[in-house]
């Protein structure tokens, strides 16, 4: 049985497990307080202030890394700690720059929510000397603006902790602290991945991703291109919460028909792509397997990943599949086989992809993905940026009727849909890999074992006679202690399925924020992978090698699997990254 | 030991090292070697003697004759008469400030300076060489090690030290035993027991100079708690400023490793226990445990919150105890002489001795250690010698940037941990500045902050940003900008980051402003009101003016650099207010004491 601790909340008598911060326990007496630079699983820190508590004690206690004691008299709502709360968000906003109303994060911000729920009457009131910084935004991916820092340090642990990276830190001491690269580096200069987990750690306006909607604007308004689009398999599954519409609900059919009323010649789909990596990445797998190949194979869908692997663990570029990610086989396709059969010049195409991850920027600017002096992808928006769009243009996204997608590049199987959850991938590989290996037909498609948010998941499958050692792990934290144990000899595996956000793309750097006391109520990688894996069920067909739009494109196109054409056009290959870089 | 009829010492402190007791001693030995002397006299480097207005210091023993203020060139004369013919060198020897009397007949036990004091944390210094190990075991060193080791149990220790009531020297004052207690009760394979030298008061040199006097004292006290915790591993966090006591730790550890004392099954008991020094680069922040225990393991130095503490989750996650030097400057002579005797000194809750180092306005600048309850007027009045030049005195601030100011009409407060905490002080670790009319408090106040401002982390919000805005004000108000409501302001910032800060840093950070506010809110109001410095210390608020006494020298008038002063020969200068920089030339100029600051 669990150790049980009773403590009293605001005359409230909870009992909860021993260990369970004042923060929780309050949450469970009904009681919100206030936090900042809390972040549930990720920093908790007590470094804000904003969360005391009084506990009879000299001083006051931080609620989010205070521990439960029985017969603890927690008092959340007195004068005295609604003044200092008060007080300390003052003192924040003053050296904060406060312009609002020009914030990417206008409306939805922490540091403002707070503003309004605390009753901050005069954001001048402790009017001092203000740190300016310069804004980088040197990076394909990431802005920083520091000006809007309030040192929560959330970046900091998303990325030491939950990624392993650990560009950024807080650099000098006192009121000229700052969250910088070493040496004053821009994050373009250091060996950042681009995943954009900071992004989605930040509270405020701090950090946000390098804007393409002007760009894709400008496209959409140039008559002499043909401009077309993919949405990838997670953005349907957040993008609703832009609009009012409660997480875990998937808006696939309201998402095409927005991207129609934006004004894109043809609406894709990446998960069309998704199932053309699987015949790729899966038939590629298969000759690893009889030819004694490189294993275990790594999937190289997440450019993060990509970037990380190349940067932190470069002994293990051989084993990375060859494949393109979807969105650039996508994208490829479009250029090459829609072009040929539209007879469009493929100079004339622009490709805009919609993704949930800011590593989809760096990734669409690798030289290895293009051909002919083109780029596969020519511009990527996130799902944040495509909601804005939609907003700009007065679409009433709620109330859109259900679209489908263009045809020959825009359907998918049930397998295509769920790449963007963690062990997605696997699981459709699977699904191929198991039938065109055995020639049987498969009684169960879910592989339960793959999914869920467990850092590292392990499974063995069965697949004829062979015991096919699988494993799943997202953030790279989790990659890197996966790929540690593969490097040391402690485990062996046929293939890997490596997503660089955790939780995997439905919660990637791009998607809709979810705000630190929503995190503690919910956990957005549950419930939008839900979403994904109903619409999965819900389809007609479930496999990737079923998908007979990608059959006919084999047929008419590229001849088979893994052919020299689909090497060609579909696979790429990686480069060492230095860790320094100057 | 060889014996020598004579023993000169030098001392090796840190204000005689600066004001040249190296050169001096290098002398003697040249010196004595030349005089044939070198086999009966003996030239030793000691630790701080405490007087250091009166360095470079010799003492001569077996006379006991207290040389101050010595010179290179003094020293062959010392040799020639002394140490040669017997002869005392009267113009050498120390003359008692208050009495104006020479000390020659005088033991050091009766000078003033030394009369009131008690010497328990720094019984060594001053009197052993602190490079020899030796001569620390004649003076009953490792003795209390042994007695622990071979007739207590770690529990008994623990219980010694717990009766002896000795509170942590480092600020905070918390029982000593108590943190051991905590420490032995977490159960872990491996513990540490930490030594905090991270002294960082501005101008507190209590830890450095018992680190450089007296190191084994240390180290046995460390070897002590941590076989009463059950530690098997110690780390000295000491400041790299301190290259003296480095020097001498990593020698004494040496030469302890040499004598069994440090290192495995020390005497013979099975007890395993080592020593490694870690240096700190001088953040003001890692005097605070959690930060000091962050920099030893390779981490930015800055705070976590408590709980867990460190007796439960220390040291790369083990449990650790921490304690301050001086603190442990005590341990070997409770485990010694007793909990009863400690207990004998001092008062009933602050028991023993307490070093503190008096500096500012006061005549007896230098090293103190007296019994716990012992009037502050003692320590400034009889032992400081009261303030230089018949000035008035006016505050005392004891606790450095923690602490507090304390008026002269509270002077008759006794130096306990409570009693301080009570007027809103602090004992600290033990810096004692004192100030006199000249000083403005509201600058002083300011001079604080400036110090915490710089010193803060960072990391949490009241400390980083507070004590900054609060800064701002200070000095607004200092340069005559001052504008109602700063006070209020000023003591809501100031309860606010008191209640509210991460760490002790920023949680005492405010006390040199509430204390200086609370007992000096006239010039306060001053400066605010009627834009003036009561002290005339304040460059912007303050006039200078030529009065009648003026003869007309026109030396003034030459040395302003900005032309502002004007005036015939032999007639009454003026200074053009509009021009004057303020830069106090013309002052320090006149020989008839015409100008004045007003």
């Amino acid at each position: 049985m669990e150790n049980l601790v009773k403590l009293t909340i605001d005359g409230v008598s909870v009992e909860v497990p021993a260990g369970t911060t004042v923060l929780e326990a309050a949450k469970k007496a009904g009681i919100n307080i206030p936090t900042l630079c809390y972040l549930k699983d990720i920093n908790q820190i007590g470094a804000c202030r904003m969360c005391i508590v009084d506990t009879g004690a000299r001083a006051f206690g931080a609620a989010c890394v205070l521990p439960v004691a029985n017969g603890m008299n927690v008092k959340t709502n007195t004068p005295k700690i609604r003044e200092a709360r008060r007080v300390n968000l003052e003192l924040l906003l003053s050296n904060h720059d406060k312009k609002c109303l020009e914030c990417p994060r206008n409306q939805k911000c922490e540091l403002q929510q707070m503003c309004n729920d605390l009753g901050v009457e005069d954001v001048d009131k402790y009017k001092g000397k203000m740190n300016q910084y310069d804004i980088d935004d040197l990076s394909p991916s990431i802005v920083r603006d520091n000006n809007k820092c309030i040192l929560c340090r959330r970046c900091v642990a998303a990325c030491n902790k939950t990624q392993a990276v650990g560009v950024i830190g807080p650099m000098g001491r006192g009121f000229k602290t700052q969250i910088r690269s070493p040496w004053d580096q821009p994050l373009n200069d250091v060996a950042c991945i681009n995943c954009g987990q900071c992004i989605a750690a930040c509270p405020t306006g701090a950090l946000y991703e390098k804007d393409s909607t002007k760009a894709v604007w400008n496209l959409l308004s140039d008559t002499t291109k043909h401009v077309v689009v993919q949405p990838a398999p997670a953005v349907r599954a957040a993008l609703g919460e832009e609009f009012g519409i409660p997480m875990g609900t998937s808006v696939t059919g309201k998402m095409a028909a927005a991207l129609r009323r934006l004004g894109f010649e043809k609406v894709f789909d990446t998960d069309w792509a998704a199932d053309l990596t699987i015949m790729e990445e899966g038939t590629e797998f298969i000759g690893r397997l009889k030819n004694g190949g490189v294993l275990p194979m790594i999937t190289s869908c997440s450019p993060g990943w990509i970037k990380f692997c190349e940067t932190y663990y470069p002994d293990f570029i051989p084993n990375l599949s060859s494949c393109k990610s979807p969105h650039e086989m996508e994208g490829a396709m479009i250029k090459s086989y829609w072009a040929q059969k539209e007879g469009i010049d493929p100079k004339d195409i622009r490709v805009v992809s919609v993704m949930p991850c800011t590593a989809k920027k760096f990734e669409a600017k690798r030289p290895e993905l293009g051909h002919d002096g083109m780029q596969d992808v020519d511009e990527v928006i996130t799902t944040r940026e495509l909601a804005k769009m939609i907003k700009e243009a007065g679409i009433d996204f709620a109330n859109l009727p259900d679209e489908d997608f263009d045809p020959m590049l825009g359907e998918s199987s049930g397998a295509g849909v769920i790449f963007g959850a963690t062990g997605g991938v696997m699981e459709a590989a699977l699904r191929t890999v198991y039938e065109v290996v055995t020639g049987k037909t498969l009684d169960k498609v879910d592989f339960t074992a793959v999914r869920g948010i467990e850092g590292v998941k392990e499974a063995t499958i069965k697949v004829g006679d062979l015991d096919v050692n699988v494993a799943v792990a997202h953030g790279t934290a989790n990659a890197a202690k996966l790929l540690d144990s593969v490097k040391n000899g402690e485990k062996t595996y046929h293939f890997i399925e490596i997503m660089g956000c955790p939780g995997g793309c439905v919660t990637g750097g791009g998607q809709p924020f979810v705000s630190a006391q929503k995190r503690m109520e919910c956990d957005p990688k549950v419930l939008r992978a839900q979403a994904l894996y109903t619409e999965d069920a819900n389809k007609p067909v479930r496999k990737s090698h079923e998908n007979a739009s990608v059959n006919v494109l084999y047929k008419e196109f590229l001849g088979e699997p893994n052919s020299h054409k689909a090497h060609e056009l579909l696979h790429t290959t990686y480069v060492k990254r230095p860790k320094y870089t100057k | 030991m060889e014996l020598y009829r004579s023993h000169v010492l030098v001392c090796g402190g840190t204000g005689c090292s600066s004001s040249g007791s190296a050169k001096l001693i290098e002398r003697f030995e040249e010196q004595l070697k030349e005089k044939g002397l070198d086999k009966e006299v003996k030239v030793v480097r000691t630790g701080c003697f405490g007087l250091c207005e009166a360095g470079p210091v010799v003492i001569v023993y077996p006379e006991g004759t207290f040389y101050s203020r010595v010179k290179v060139e003094d020293v062959d004369e010392i040799v020639a008469e002394h140490l040669l013919k017997g002869r005392r060198v009267q113009r050498l020897v120390y003359v008692d400030h208050k009495t104006h009397e020479s000390t020659v007949q005088k033991s050091l036990s009766e000078i003033g300076f030394y009369k009131q004091q008690m010497r328990v944390a720094l019984r060594n210094c001053g009197v052993i060489d602190p490079e020899n190990i030796d001569e620390y075991i004649a003076f009953d060193g490792y003795k209390a090690l042994a007695k622990a080791l071979t007739e207590m149990t770690p529990d008994q220790v623990i219980q010694e030290i717990l009766d002896s009531g000795l509170r942590g020297r480092g600020g905070a004052g918390f029982p000593t035993g108590k943190k051991w207690q905590f420490a032995k009760a977490t159960q872990a394979e491996h513990k540490y027991f930490v030594c905090n030298a991270d002294e960082g008061d501005p101008g507190a040199f209590m830890d450095r100079s018992l680190l450089e006097g007296d190191p084994h004292a240390i180290l046995e006290a460390m070897a002590i708690g941590g076989y009463a915790i059950g530690a098997d591993e110690g780390w000295i966090y000491v400041r790299a400023e301190y290259p003296i006591a480095v020097k001498r730790l990593e020698k004494a550890i040496e030469q302890a490793h040499e004598y069994g004392l440090l290192g495995e099954n020390i005497f013979g008991t099975g007890f395993n226990f080592d020593i490694h020094i870690r240096l700190g680069a001088g953040a003001f922040v890692c005097g605070e445990e959690t930060a000091l225990m962050a920099s030893i393991e390779g981490k930015r130095g800055e705070p976590r919150p408590k709980p867990p503490f460190p007796a439960v989750k220390g040291l790369f996650e083990s449990p650790t105890n921490i304690n301050n030097v001086e603190t442990l400057g005590n341990v070997a002579q409770i485990i010694l002489k007793g909990a009863d005797w400690f207990k004998s000194i001092g008062t009933e809750r602050s028991t023993g001795t307490k070093v503190f180092a008096l500096g500012g306005k006061i005549n007896n600048t230098g090293l103190v250690e007296v019994p716990m309850g012992i009037p502050l007027r003692t320590i400034i009045e009889d032992i400081g010698g009261g303030c230089p030049n018949g000035k008035k005195f006016k505050a005392v601030q004891t606790g450095g940037p923690s602490g507090g100011c304390i008026p002269a009409a509270l002077l008759d407060t006794p130096v306990e941990y409570d009693t301080l905490t009570a007027i809103g002080a602090m004992m600290g670790s033990g810096g004692m500045i004192v100030m006199d009319e000249d000083n403005c408090m509201v600058d002083i106040a300011r001079f604080f902050l400036d110090f915490t401002v710089d010193e803060s982390c960072g990391k949490c919000t009241p400390c980083r940003i507070g004590t900054r805005r609060m800064l701002e004000i200070l000095e607004r108000i200092t340069q005559g900008k001052g504008e109602e409501g700063d006070i209020e302001k000023l003591q809501t910032l100031a309860e606010n980051i008191k209640s509210s800060a991460l760490c002790g840093l920023g949680q005492t950070a405010p006390n040199p402003v509430l204390s200086t506010i609370k007992y000096f809110r006239d010039e306060y109001e001053a400066h605010i009101r009627e834009k003036r410095c009561p002290a005339h210390h304040c460059q912007a608020l303050l006039n200078y003016e030529i009065t009648d006494a003026c003869r007309g020298c026109t030396a003034c008038a030459r040395k302003c650099p900005v032309n502002a002063i004007s005036g015939n020969v032999k007639e009454r200068h003026v200074i053009d207010q509009t021009k004057c920089i303020k830069c106090g030339n013309c002052m320090a100029t006149c020989k008839f004491g015409a100008i004045i600051k007003n």
